[in-house]
């Protein structure tokens, strides 16, 4: 009896698991940028305009980390979320 | 206007850092769930070839020497290679599971590509230093998506394999066109250091 309780319990215990590891790496990835940028601010050349090239304004290593977190987060994670919800 | 090599790393981590993180969830979720999409299963192959036709521009405009070219020319053409591998098998067209070993050839080579490539020592500059730390990280690292040719449905190999993306992009992102490493700077390297340098 024990046993079969507890088959549909692990499952779920599993399931809740990779829904947490999944939803927290985009805020995790994002949260990394933010961090980033408050250590090292003279790495985001907004804040400097005139001292920079264009390249220097298109890549900003601390806002493209912080961009990536929150695409792959809205596009990726949550619609996999769903899916990995309603799987059985 | 061509951009600086440093701008070059950067754009190129993001890509990677992407990869690494799509590489994550699937291994969370595992494969089957993953490629229950179909977007999503033309995701990674098409942005490891993506990574491949990026390196083109690259090549085209940073022929620093001739063994630059040759390290770029490779890296792009096995990048896309093991990237229309990739598709190739999602798709059904390839149906053996060897094809899958361009991959860890592709990681293997850009590997040694990034160490044939700097030619100065590891303690010349920064990026002398992470372009020897990328290569040899890459050819041990290629040894994860070689052994899940073996076996596919490992989850610790997969989470392995994203974080070796992962790590790769993160030393990227450290990559600056002058500074020092661990106080060294070779006085041949140059004169005007990188902004991170004269920070306090």
């Amino acid at each position: 009896m024990e046993i079969e309780v507890a088959g549909p319990l692990e499952r779920a215990s599993h399931t809740a698991w990779r829904v947490v590891a999944l939803s927290a790496i985009g805020p995790l990835t994002v949260l990394a940028g933010v961090v980033w940028t408050v250590a090292q601010p003279y790495r985001l050349t907004l804040l400097d305009p005139r001292a920079h090239g264009a390249w220097d304004h298109i890549a900003q290593p601390p806002l493209l980390v912080a961009a990536i977190g929150l695409l792959f987060h809205l596009l990726v994670a949550r619609p996999l979320r769903q899916t990995l919800e309603r799987s059985p | 206007m061509t951009p600086p090599a440093e701008n070059v790393h950067w754009l190129f981590a993001t890509l990677l850092l992407g990869f690494g993180l799509c590489l994550l969830a699937r291994a969370i979720v595992g494969e089957t769930l993953w490629n229950g999409s179909t977007w999503r299963r033309y995701l990674l192959p098409t942005v490891l070839f993506g990574i491949g036709a990026a390196m083109w521009p690259v090549t085209v405009f940073f022929v620093v020497s001739p063994i630059h070219m040759l390290a770029h020319t490779s890296w792009a053409q096995l990048m896309m290679l093991a990237g229309i591998a990739q598709l190739g098998l999602v798709v059904g067209r390839l149906t053996s599971r060897w094809w899958n070993l361009l991959v860890p050839l592709a990681l293997s080579v850009s590997g040694a590509m990034f160490v044939i490539h700097e030619r100065n020592p590891w303690l010349f500059m920064r990026s002398s230093f992470l372009h020897h730390l990328i290569g040899w990280t890459l050819i041990i690292g290629s040894l994860l998506p070689l052994a899940l040719v073996f076996r596919p449905r490992s989850t610790v190999l997969s989470a392995g394999f994203a974080g070796l993306a992962i790590a790769v992009s993160v030393m990227l992102y450290a990559d600056r066109d002058l500074a020092p490493i661990f106080g060294h700077l070779s006085p041949l390297a140059g004169t005007k250091p990188a902004v991170t340098e004269v920070q306090p």
